[in-house]
């Protein structure tokens, strides 16, 4: 186990390495951060001037020589943008994210998987059928139309729930929540029900999927001829098989939920870590995108570690192989 | 104390913060949004819009301006100008946030911060050569000759305490290079009515109203606090407005302003905004570098007028502009010392004459050209730039529409890479020479169209100097009468920005789109 864990490890660093060359080398597409740096009374030398002193003017290997070297010593630089260390700025907006991530990964988990497992046992209740009908809606519209519908739904219509925003913080010291109070919950649920539509409709129709397979097998006739009660079937013994896809699937997703969080994050005004990067993209604010993309590498690296590990746990045949 | 003690204590804290809103509800609260926040609290570090109008409200300048634009005294309450610089009379009494009394020395030191190596407000600051402290409340601004129009060149140079910046060790602005966050980037400590309560980046930045503020008597304003929280999406802005969780939204979309209007409660408010909108069309360059011709038909003032004759503008303001814009045929608009109603009045839309136009110069067939136009920086630039590609091939010239982000799009005007682009120009000074020595002046930083007229390039270097104001309005028009006769640009139209807002709310519109606290009344 700690051999392949090992192995694990030494890959992942050869994919943040070239995850982090190849995005560092699109930034040159993006744009001139200088524009947006300077007034338009600034003069050309000027502009020059401070390409020079960003060393913009560099090659791009040496520019990201230079970012990898500072990076290993935990320094990313500066916001070009607003002129602030980029490590507080990612500390300071990563719990909003981390936050919203967690309720919608929930929220998708705790209904996709008890609706799966609904629709798969009672395939042709009107429920069933209802619930599919819907959950197409899901996977089909974008994240943005239903973000905006529900908004206009929630708080201009129905005035229920905040539009915008992350109200009723709560500052721990390291850690700003808004799972303390209730206006931390009003505003957080929009945003995480959008987030968390597309995962549950996948969820759900992966464990009904996994489902209907498995309640065909013969040893699921079997208990049910040894007399188990319904109940120990589908969730001791059929649920548990259709498990490892599932967690294949939750563990990639919970990385698509954090990409998927810049939309989201941008509708709702959430001041996360997606929110930020996509302020920095409109600004070509390369420090702080240089850092994201790297921070997001390393997030999925790490999430597919736990991922691989959970293997081990869930299916013996797994451990047995490896 | 323990982790537990801890949190107990930021819990308790956090819950007298939620009460505190309940006990504002007395008050006068302005909660408003628009796209982007401020970018820092620092006066000098960045000259950008949102940046200015928020920093205007914290600190202020010798010289401002009303929401009508028109000069008004500031931390000055008179100036005299003169042969060798300008003399200005401070404002006594006025203090800092934190109590220091605001002198003599203090303008001596703002000037030195804006014109320091960091500042972006360096070429405002440039007009100034010194300045001498004749009293603690009277210092002249010395000049390099006369310049009739300093007052206008300083309303964006705010005071800061000499004393208070030294103790925080930020006599300069933030550097670029720097690797460090300055004391100046979250705090600040200006003159004006508002101080800052809290501000957390992007999110939400309160202001409370300075008790010992010297204008309390002056102006019409009531609020007692501001709460603005930046909101990015613009649907959002305004479902924010419709359900009641902001009293104001700056920047609401065109195509939203009906369902706005017809809102109970919610009211807009339109104004000609102080930005035109245009086309630059490389003259200088020989071949150009997009098109199937081996020459620069842009030489020519025959394409340049038959382009100008080939665009609608009237359609351009129905069709992409929700008919909020005024057609025009200059760059800079009404509300800009020079800008006259028949220098502004529109060239006609007229196909069939332009397409004779370029018979007569030779280019019956057209030509192929790119045209550069961003696509996030003016109201609905693409659609505009889309609508001028159809109407330019009815004279046979084939256009290829580049529209791409504004970080991309501006550095090809920058470096002199475009044949024809897309630009819009505000005047911060209101003044036409600001115009002039950008856009129309041979070595103009933004000019990059390659116009170069002797008499023009002239008259911009005469306009500094001149203090006779009827002769310089005269020059001033010379000039604009060349460059309506000479076409070096393709002038659209100036652009209209309109205000949503509760109807509980007096919030005077301006046309640089800066929100001027001082004077929002709450009914």
């Amino acid at each position: 186990m700690l051999l392949f864990i090992l192995k694990r490890l030494a890959q992942s660093f050869l994919v943040m390495a070239v995850v982090s060359a190849i995005s560092f080398s699109l930034f040159n597409f993006v744009g001139d951060p200088v524009n947006n740096m300077v007034g338009q009374d600034a003069t050309r030398e000027q502009r020059v001037e401070i390409r020079e002193k960003l060393g913009l003017n560099d090659p791009i290997l040496t520019q990201y020589a230079r970012f990898v070297g500072n990076a290993l010593q935990g320094d990313f630089g500066l916001s070009y943008r607003i002129r602030r260390p980029v490590d507080d700025l990612i500390m300071e907006r990563l719990p909003a994210t981390i936050e919203l991530v967690f309720v919608s990964a929930i929220i998708a988990l705790v209904f996709g998987i008890g609706l799966g497992v609904y629709t798969g046992i009672k395939r042709n209740s009107w429920i069933s059928r209802a619930v599919l009908s819907i959950s197409l809606v899901g996977v089909s519209l974008p994240t943005f139309i239903i973000g905006i519908s529900l908004i206009y739904l929630f708080a201009v219509i129905l005035r229920w729930l905040p539009s915008s925003g992350r109200g009723g913080t709560v500052d721990l010291g390291w850690w700003t929540t808004s799972l303390l109070t209730v206006d931390g919950w009003r505003s957080i649920l929009l945003p995480a029900i959008t987030l968390s539509l597309f995962q549950m409709t996948l969820i759900l129709r992966l464990v009904r999927a996994e489902m209907l397979e498995v309640m065909r097998t013969d040893y699921i006739k079997f208990a049910r001829a040894r007399g188990l009660s319904d109940r120990s079937i589908h969730f001791v013994h059929a649920l548990r098989n259709t498990l490892v896809p599932v967690i294949t699937v939750i563990g990639l997703n919970i990385g698509a939920l954090i990409a998927f969080s810049v939309i989201t994050e941008t509708v709702f005004q959430w001041p996360g870590t997606g929110l930020m990067f996509i302020q920095a993209v409109n600004f070509v604010d390369v420090p702080i995108m240089a850092a994201y993309l790297v921070f997001v590498a390393l997030l999925f690296v790490f999430i597919n570690l736990i991922v691989d590990i959970l293997y081990f746990v869930v299916d013996p045949r797994i451990r047995l192989g490896g | 104390m323990n982790f537990k003690g801890r949190m107990a204590t930021a819990l308790s804290v956090s819950i007298l913060g939620l009460t505190a809103p309940i006990a504002a509800d007395a008050q006068n609260v302005l909660r408003w949004t628009s796209q982007g926040d401020a970018l820092t609290l620092d006066p000098m570090s960045q000259n950008e819009g949102p940046t200015n109008a928020m920093n205007g409200t914290i600190y202020e300048s010798l010289v401002s301006r009303n929401p009508s634009l028109e000069l008004v005294p500031e931390l000055a309450e008179s100036w005299e100008p003169g042969p060798d610089g300008w003399t200005f009379k401070l404002r006594e009494g006025v203090k800092f946030h934190d109590g220091a009394d605001f002198t003599a020395e203090d303008v001596v030191f703002s000037f030195e911060r804006a014109m320091a190596e960091s500042s972006d407000f360096k070429e405002q600051a440039k007009n100034v050569a010194s300045v001498e402290v004749i009293d603690d409340h009277t210092v002249k601004l010395v000049t390099d000759g006369p310049n009739p129009i300093l007052a206008n060149q300083l309303t964006s140079i705010m005071m800061v305490d000499k004393g208070w910046a030294e103790a925080n060790d930020i006599v300069t602005p933030q550097n670029y290079a720097a690797d460090e966050e300055t004391y100046a980037v979250r705090n600040a400590n200006g003159t004006g009515p508002f101080m800052v309560e809290s501000r957390a980046p992007e999110e939400l930045t309160v202001l409370v109203a300075n008790p010992d503020w010297w204008g309390k008597d002056e102006f019409p304003g009531n609020l007692d606090r501001i709460e603005y929280r930046p909101i990015s999406n613009a649907a959002t802005r305004v479902a924010a407005l419709l359900s009641g969780e902001v009293d104001f939204v700056l920047d609401p979309p065109l195509q939203d302003l009906e369902r706005l209007r017809a809102a109970d409660g919610l009211k807009v408010e339109t104004v000609a905004q102080i930005r035109s909108i245009f086309f630059g069309m490389d003259q200088g360059i020989d071949t150009l570098r997009s098109s199937n011709l081996e020459e620069n038909p842009f030489k020519d003032q025959k394409v340049r007028e038959a382009f100008n004759l080939a665009i609608d503008r009237e359609a351009i303001k129905r069709v992409a502009m929700e008919g909020l814009s005024f057609p025009t045929a200059m760059i800079t608009p009404p509300g800009v010392m020079g800008n006259t109603p028949e220098l502004d009045e529109p060239y006609g839309y007229d196909v069939e004459r332009a397409k004779s136009l370029m018979e007569e110069a030779g280019y019956a067939d057209g030509f192929s050209v790119q045209l550069d136009c961003p696509n996030d920086r003016y109201i609905n630039d693409e659609a505009i730039c889309q609508a001028a590609v159809s109407m330019l091939a009815r004279i046979g010239v084939d256009v290829q529409l580049d529209a791409i982000p504004k970080a991309q799009h501006f550095p090809k005007i920058q470096n002199r890479t475009s044949d024809f682009y897309m630009l819009g120009w505000g005047v911060p000074t209101l003044d036409s020479h600001y115009v002039f020595s950008y856009l129309l002046a041979k070595d103009g930083s933004w000019n990059a169209t390659g116009y170069d007229n002797e008499r023009v390039n002239e008259i911009t270097q005469l306009i500094t100097t001149e203090t006779d104001l009827e002769k310089r309005a005269a020059l001033i028009d010379e000039a604009w009468q060349i460059v309506r006769e000479e076409m070096p640009y393709l002038p659209l139209h100036h652009q209209v920005i309109a205000w949503a807002m509760s109807e509980d709310f007096d919030i005077p519109i301006a046309a640089d789109d800066a929100l001027r606290p001082r004077y929002v009344v709450k009914k």
